[in-house]
């Protein structure tokens, strides 16, 4: 018994966007039969991961919370898998923008420092996580270092760099010992865009971010050039379209985004430094970056979509008592069905049994 | 046993685990697949032989389960990536997401226990020579297993017929295809071998080095494992070599920790993680590229009719 595949000829555009709708439902059966199998019901497991948090407008706003920083992540990492260039370290930039941004913040905190702060704080954040991107993308460029291995190295490093921060020298001196810094000056704080709310202006980076890439990928020679590099690097390379340089911006872009979502989610979300910053937006994005079919609108719904599975997760923990690895596993089943369901869009697929042609 | 001894005897159990878990990985790269999923596959592992190991109270058991677990996760991917000619490096890593995630789920219950210490075996005669004796032949059988396995793969990929199939799948599956030469069903062995090891691997962490389970216990060694093909130039002696000097630096990280000499302890954490990079570098330095890398590594695979 084996699978036989055959290129299609012509590739339907309904089934490429349904594919990833479909890939999201097979999922979910999957999901279901594991939560049958831990002997819960995945009637009522459904109900606590999507239907609640839909109804409720204080989930509705946690979800435009969460999916912030997927989608900035996600939108980065689209420039380098277009480019078939696996920067699978978005966690460990987001972490660094999220260090360098708030070093700022600690540096100015007590300070009569003006509105300047915040802007500030965001470009430093960019600055840190495009730098550190930049780290595994010179050592492809220069040395031929496989960037998959490096990126994910300097995620570890990077996390192990924040512990120290603020366990050592920013650990707040009248915080009882707590491993975390001081919490950040109003100036330094990104503020909620309604009052009382949760919603931060994170969101509009998010925003913005998808309509800027919309527009460079779909209309610029630099959007041309990454296809190109990535689908056909010898035809890149006989046009003339530097590789290097290529390799370089999409990492810097990336990094950056990451950066970005990292410096926002702690001045707007969480307020203070602490040893954990994320519950994994990093590697999660590389779900949401393919479940968006690499496209910035397809990633931002697909931001919505996995954010509602961390939100689902959370109240699943406290409400089902379902451990919160459920949602982890769910995320690693998802993107392997999408995966999968790219697969059959493009290829037609049979199952040969023996006999069936050897 | 002095200090030195100890410490000796540690980089042995600290290595073990990587050598075994990229011993499957090379395999399975030589076949022509990367499978970015060492990390989960490893973690499934260290769940499920513990999870076994202390319901029928059998450290048997309990690697049988470590390996299983390994080999059904590799045979996921294995689905995904010849079934569907999906994308080996976005499967890998969903394969690893989605390992480290299961792992809590299996291993959440068995946080607490504990296992008695595998006995080491002595081989007699071998085992009185002065110093060396205890240090490479008073060892678990995992220890020995694994150089055994490392022979073995060697002479399989240089000497067998099999060996020399696989080799050429992994250079040229097109070639290799256009010969008659099974494609798929080879690299579907090799990916199951695979995953069986690093389940293997994540058994004798569990079972072995920590003898608890926790979350996240891997600790990013099934990367580690997947630098150290690289670094071994795909090759399995060299890999020996490689697998016992990243031991080493993670025991002497260990031991400096405790000895607190005023460096920050997360300065020395970085440490295996930072040699990892450095290692990689000064392999592409030498080089100038990957150098063994098998040629249609990565590559789905469709054949043409």
């Amino acid at each position: 018994m084996r699978f036989e595949l055959t290129p299609r000829t012509t590739v339907s555009p309904v089934a490429r966007a349904l594919a990833p709708v479909a890939a999201f439902i097979v999922s979910f059966l999957i999901a279901g039969f594991v939560i049958w199998l831990m002997g819960r019901s995945p009637i009522a497991a459904f109900d606590v991961y999507v239907l609640q948090p839909l109804s409720d407008p204080w989930s509705l706003q946690e979800l435009l919370v969460k999916a912030t920083p997927l989608a900035l992540i996600a939108i980065g990492l689209s420039y380098c898998f277009r480019a078939s260039l696996w920067n699978i370290g978005a966690e460990g930039q987001y972490v660094m923008g999220a260090i360098l941004g708030s070093w700022l913040a600690l540096k100015t905190h007590g300070t009569e420092a003006g509105f300047w702060v915040l802007p500030l704080m965001l470009v430093l954040g960019i600055v840190g996580g495009a730098l550190y991107g930049l780290v595994p993308a010179f050592l492809k460029t220069r040395f031929g270092v496989n960037e998959i291995l490096t990126s994910l190295m300097l995620v570890y490093v990077a996390q192990l760099t924040l512990d120290y921060l603020v366990r050592g020298p920013w650990r707040d001196p009248k915080g009882f010992n707590f491993p975390q810094s001081v919490t950040f000056d109003p100036s330094a704080t990104l503020p909620p865009i309604l009052e009382s709310g949760r919603v931060h202006y994170g969101v509009f980076f998010a925003v913005i971010a998808v309509l800027v890439t919309a527009v460079i990928l779909g209309r610029t020679l630099f959007g041309y050039r990454l296809k190109l590099t990535g689908d056909a690097p010898r035809a890149a390379r006989f046009a003339g379209f530097n590789s290097r340089a290529t390799t370089m911006a999409v990492f810097a872009i990336s990094g950056g985004l990451a950066g970005l979502a990292g410096i926002s989610e702690v001045s707007g979300q969480i307020g203070q430094l602490q040893p954990s910053i994320s519950p994994g937006y990093g590697f999660t994005a590389i779900t949401v970056a393919f479940l968006g079919r690499l496209n910035p609108l397809g990633i931002l719904v697909a931001a919505l979509v996995v954010a509602l599975t961390f939100i689902g997760g959370e109240s699943a923990q406290i409400l089902l008592r379902l451990p919160l690895d459920l949602t982890q596993a769910f995320q690693g089943i998802l993107l392997l069905c999408v995966l999968a369901a790219d697969a059959l869009v493009s290829y037609r697929i049979r199952l040969v049994t023996r006999g069936g042609g050897k | 046993m002095t200090t030195f001894e100890a410490i000796l005897l540690t980089i042995v159990t600290a290595s073990t685990p990587l050598l075994i878990a990229a011993l499957g990985e090379l395999v399975t790269e030589r076949s022509g697949v990367l499978n970015l999923g060492v990390e989960g596959m490893m973690a499934m592992g260290a769940a499920c032989s513990f999870a076994a190991a202390v319901t029928f109270d059998s450290t048997l058991i309990g690697v049988m389960a470590g390996m299983m677990a390994g080999a059904l996760m590799a045979a996921l991917f294995a689905l995904v990536v010849l079934g569907f000619a999906a994308n080996q490096v976005g499967s890998g890593l969903a394969l690893t997401i989605f390992g480290l995630g299961l792992s809590g789920l299996i291993g959440a219950p068995f946080v607490g226990a504990r296992r008695d210490p595998v006995p080491p075996v002595d081989i007699p005669g071998l085992s009185d020579i002065p110093f060396i004796g205890r240090l490479f032949f008073e060892q678990d059988l995992f220890v020995y297993s694994s150089v055994a396995l490392t022979i073995l793969i060697a002479l399989y990929l240089t000497r067998t017929r099999s060996g020399l199939t696989l080799r050429s799948i992994g250079e040229n599956h097109t070639s290799a295809n256009a010969l008659g030469l099974p494609v798929l069903r080879v690299r579907f062995v090799a990916i199951l071998f695979g995953g069986a090891c690093a389940g293997l691997a994540g058994a004798y962490l569990a079972l072995v080095y920590t003898r608890f389970w926790s979350p996240g216990m891997t600790a990013g060694r099934g990367w580690i494992a997947l630098a150290l093909v690289v670094f071994a130039a795909w090759r399995p002696g060299w890999l020996l070599i490689g697998a016992y000097i990243f031991g080493a630096a993670t025991v002497l990280q260990l031991h400096a920790q405790a000895a607190q000499f005023g460096v920050p302890s997360q300065v020395l954490s970085a440490v295996p993680y930072l040699a990892t990079i450095l290692a990689l570098l000064l392999l592409s330095l030498r080089h100038g590229r990957a150098v063994g890398a098998p040629g249609s590594l990565g590559a789905p695979f469709v054949p043409d009719r």
